[in-house]
């Protein structure tokens, strides 16, 4: 709600000091919207398709197989994949540690989360093209993994 | 001909884009006339999604637009730009840290930034960390973690984020890349 009165104060001050720039300011914000339309649209229908096949009790069951290498990456997988928003996501994660999954795991699972977007892929070829888009997320894949391994080095979970 | 090869596979991609569009609305709609759970689930699902957008997106469009008539280049370049240095890094690290919205909305806000002059290794650096240090997320993940698990996650993640964006913008300077 912040958001909406930030916007709103500064809309109004915009329109006080300089009434043609602010009506430029508008006509570009419409024009930026309309170009992620489509990717946008495509996004939207990927999020609900995938939240449908990914729920919750899916990813507790994928992240419950133990902790060896094999796993993590699994986890990792599933967390680039699935789409579950941060005020699920950790509290999710929560439980996950009281059921004694390891850190690692979680980690795993909510680096990629946040790191990897399978779903705002189609609006990050928009701006960036597909091999660049390609390349950032594979790289963030990759920093997630490393997260994860050192955050299992932390807590002892994962042997040198 | 080239040019004329183009066309046609850019119309047929609109083309296969409808249909997939139409067959989803048409299989939602028949599943909320049927009753169809799957489909129903689906529905609810995107109608959720497109709500919680819908409070962001325009707010954060406007924010765009205005960032792009009242702050001059020179400004940008200065503290985004190769003229920046370290300084440029740091930026867009706070800037990542209190924005709303993630991915989706750092993507325009990164590229208004670009086309004011940024440096592609701070965009990024941006786009990087506007998943990995929002501070309400950070909060709330603590919150359930522990606050060393989101320590050791910043600690890792930020240097190899930049690290990773300054090799990928020497990567991209030898073409022409750019952010549309």
């Amino acid at each position: 709600m912040w958001l909406f009165y930030l916007t709103g104060i500064l809309l109004l001050l915009s329109f006080f000091f300089d009434r043609s720039k602010s009506k430029k300011a508008i006509i570009l914000a419409y024009r930026r919207f309309l170009i992620i339309i489509p990717s946008f649209l495509i996004m939207l229908i990927l999020v609900s398709i995938i939240l449908f096949l990914f729920p919750q009790e899916k990813i507790i069951t994928y992240l419950s197989y133990g902790s060896n290498m094999v796993n993590i990456i699994l986890a990792a997988l599933v967390g680039s994949i699935t789409a579950v928003p941060g005020f699920i996501a950790f509290p999710l994660a929560g439980i996950l540690k009281d059921n004694g999954i390891s850190y690692t795991i979680i980690a795993a699972f909510t680096t990629t989360l946040m790191m990897v977007g399978t779903i705002t892929f189609p609006v990050e070829v928009t701006y960036l093209g597909k091999r660049v888009a390609l390349i950032r997320n594979i790289i963030s894949f990759i920093i997630a993994l490393i997260v994860a391994l050192l955050i299992g080095l932390y807590f002892g979970e994962v042997a040198l | 001909m080239k040019e004329q090869n183009k066309k046609e596979k850019n119309k047929m991609k609109r083309n296969l884009f409808l249909i997939t569009f139409l067959a989803y609305f048409i299989y939602i709609i028949y599943s909320y006339v049927f009753n169809i759970s799957s489909g129903i689930e689906i529905g609810t699902n995107l109608i959720s999604f497109l709500f919680s957008m819908s409070r962001i997106l325009p707010c954060a469009f406007i924010l765009i637009g205005l960032f792009e008539v009242w702050v001059p280049r020179e400004k940008v370049e200065k503290h985004f730009g190769y003229q920046g240095g370290l300084q440029g890094y740091i930026w867009a690290i706070i800037l990542a840290g209190t924005m709303a919205g993630g991915l989706l909305v750092a993507l325009p806000v990164s590229s208004a930034l670009y086309h004011k002059g940024a440096r592609l290794s701070v965009i990024f650096t941006f786009l990087g960390a506007s998943a990995v240090v929002r501070i309400p997320m950070t909060l709330f993940e603590a919150s359930f973690l522990g606050a060393e698990f989101t320590a050791i996650r910043w600690i890792v993640s930020v240097p190899l984020i930049i690290i990773s964006s300054l090799f990928l913008e020497s990567y991209l300077s030898k073409e022409q890349f750019s952010v549309k």
